[in-house]
């Protein structure tokens, strides 16, 4: 098993190297050189002189393969990413300061997608081509469809219409008042979990239908137990493992729709601050974004690969 | 297994265009499928308003009315209009013009892109499929919508690179699927066969692989075409995707229009209703399809 997991990390490195280096040199060639921007906030009639002195003192004025291989060093020998252009502090400090928030929403709406997913899909499969489960289909057809950016925008404009109430768009930290904080978060969590509800949900019922086919279910049927006992201790036991592999598979979108909804209710997680990287050319913030958000989704799928080996007997003595 | 047969053998004869097998295939959709057919029809409309926007709609998508600002919906304005005085109904016909260019193209893009990457791969198998396949796993272990911001913050905004970036990303992600198809198919007799009498690798992926992997390949496309139209909607939502004045529907939603929903609040509601109403008919229709084209992608989702 250790072999095992030092193998998969150890696979990693090349991946991680790979997209680094992509990352590292296209955002280099983004419009709208960063030099420009920094420029046309200060002086519009910098010199020449000006301009190669802030390049040089923002180390953008040697070759790309040097500073790339300047930044991986420092990321491998002192676990830095480099300072943000703008500000000059450690990009590592500002992504270990935002990265939790993003975990706990993301966390809030797996928990979501799992509550509201795998009841209703048992009971679609239960009730398998009956109305209900016709409706069901279609509604968890219907949450996919709905757009979660709409659906945000609903929620700030039209309670605020109605009832003159909006979620605050100033950030709550945890540790000034844990309940505001996680009401907070509660509603862009419900709309990020509203799509993997769906899939979830989708997942749940055509497992289920078909270990409720298999043998044993038979025969416990036949023993005489009942419809809960039978779902509860025998079907879904087997039903959920490959749930757990939904939940390294939608990691990614998990993450992209964290993204989208930060900048709508404007909280300050790992996705605000890509785009507001993105928006002033910071190199250095956006490639340390990438590389930590495709560190995590890496880490995940290994995550849900090593929990098969505890939760699967058949997997944990093969 | 008689189904199967029968519907791969309509679609072959759909494919050189005999009129009576799309009939008899849009048929069957109507008569077993009632909620995909009724898909189709809605995306046929959206398909119709986008493709006569220009005789459809009773403004221009641009056209300013400063005397008409923030008018509600009525019969002059049937959406209403924004907050520089732009018909809103208008806007969404022009904007479902650019959701079926972009749907269509980069959908059809990333389908030529996983067909290629995956019948080749696996058909020829070996070193060149573990080549392409580790870097497929390099490329997915990033988040779709992050390497989009990332990509289109390098490439410019625009209509071309969205679709050439959607295009490549799919495209790239859904060869596997096509790959596992291919992985079955090879080992059909009349592949053996067709290998024993000479058949160039060339001759035989195009009149024999590709041919009995259409199935997945059709699907593919029509559940690209939504995830497409999401996934621009949501980049020009974030101000990345096609730029203004261009009336795209995740655009409506974002950028200035935002401060005046309050006062407005019907600016916010026919852009994400047509999302939503087109995503989920492709959708419906999408799984229909898969009902009938191809039972064994069921489980795949």
């Amino acid at each position: 098993m250790r072999g095992y997991i030092l193998r998969r990390v150890l696979a990693l490195i090349p991946t991680l190297i790979f997209a680094s280096l992509i990352v590292f040199v296209t955002i280099r060639l983004m419009p709208g050189n960063i030099i420009d921007l920094m420029l046309s906030q200060n002086d519009v009639s910098a010199s020449k002189q000006t301009r190669e002195q802030l390049e040089a003192a923002l180390g953008l004025d040697t070759p790309m393969y040097v500073q790339y291989f300047k930044w991986l060093g420092a990321l491998v020998f002192k676990g830095s990413l480099g300072n943000s252009l703008w500000t000059n502090t450690p990009v590592m400090d500002e992504i270990l300061h935002r990265l939790p928030i993003t975990f706990e929403l993301g966390i809030m709406a797996l928990l979501v997608s799992l509550v509201v997913g795998i009841p209703i899909g048992v009971y679609a499969a239960l009730k398998q081509d009956t109305i209900g489960d016709y409706i069901l289909r279609t509604f968890s057809i219907l949450a996919l469809a709905i757009p979660g950016f709409w659906l945000g925008t609903l929620v700030m404009v039209f309670p605020s219409i109605w009832w003159g109430w909006s979620p605050s768009v100033r950030f709550i930290p945890f540790s000034q008042d844990p309940i505001g904080h996680l009401l907070q978060l509660a509603l862009p969590a419900l709309i990020l979990g509203k799509a993997f509800s769906a899939i979830t949900m989708r997942l749940t019922r055509t497992l289920m239908l078909e270990v409720m086919r298999q043998d044993y279910i038979r025969t416990a049927k036949a023993k005489g137990l009942s419809v809960g006992t039978i779902v509860m201790r025998h079907a879904l036991r087997n039903a959920l493992i490959p749930v757990i592999t939904l939940v390294g598979l939608q990691a990614g979108a998990l993450i992209g729709g964290a993204v989208i909804l930060e900048q709508i209710f404007v909280i300050p997680g790992m996705g605000l601050l890509l785009l507001e990287a993105v928006g002033s050319r910071d190199y250095p913030t956006i490639t340390g974004v990438f590389l930590v958000f495709g560190v995590a989704i890496v880490f995940i799928n290994l995550l849900v690969d090593l929990s098969y080996g505890f939760l699967d007997p058949k997997v944990r003595n093969r | 297994m008689a189904e199967i047969t029968d519907t791969s053998v309509a679609i072959r004869q759909a494919s050189t265009k005999r009129p009576n097998a799309i009939v008899g295939f849009f048929a069957r959709l109507f008569r077993e499928k009632p909620l995909g057919a009724a898909g189709a029809v809605i995306c046929l409309i959206f398909l119709f308003a986008g493709v006569f926007a220009d005789l459809l709609a009773p403004y221009g998508y641009n056209q300013i009315m400063p005397i008409n600002r923030m008018k509600p919906p009525s019969w002059q304005f049937w959406f209403g209009t924004d907050n520089l005085g732009r018909d809103i109904f208008s806007r969404i016909l022009y904007g479902a013009r650019l959701s079926v260019i972009i749907g269509l193209s980069a959908a059809g893009l990333a389908t030529i892109i996983s067909v290629v990457l995956g019948i080749t791969t696996g058909y020829l198998g070996g070193k060149f499929d573990m080549l392409v396949q580790r870097f497929v796993d390099a490329w997915m272990s990033f988040p779709e919508l992050v390497v989009l911001i990332v990509v289109v913050a390098v490439v410019g905004p625009g209509m071309f690179p969205v679709i050439g970036i959607l295009g490549c990303f799919l495209g790239i992600a859904g060869s596997r699927i096509i790959r596992s198809a291919v992985l079955s198919v090879r080992e059909q007799s009349y592949i053996h066969a067709a290998q024993s009498i000479g058949g160039g690798t060339q001759r035989i992926l195009w009149r024999h692989i590709l041919p009995n992997v259409m199935p997945p390949v059709i699907v593919l496309f029509t559940t690209r075409v939504g995830a497409v139209i999401l996934a621009e909607a949501s980049l020009s939502f974030l101000g990345l995707g096609v730029p203004p004045p261009a009336p795209s529907w995740g655009g409506m939603l974002t950028g200035s229009s935002r401060n005046y929903m309050y006062l407005a609040p019907w600016m916010a509601l026919a852009p994400g209703i047509c999302l939503t109403l087109v995503v989920f008919s492709i959708n419906m229709f999408g799984d229909a399809l898969r009902d009938l084209l191809d039972p064994r992608m069921r489980t795949h989702r």
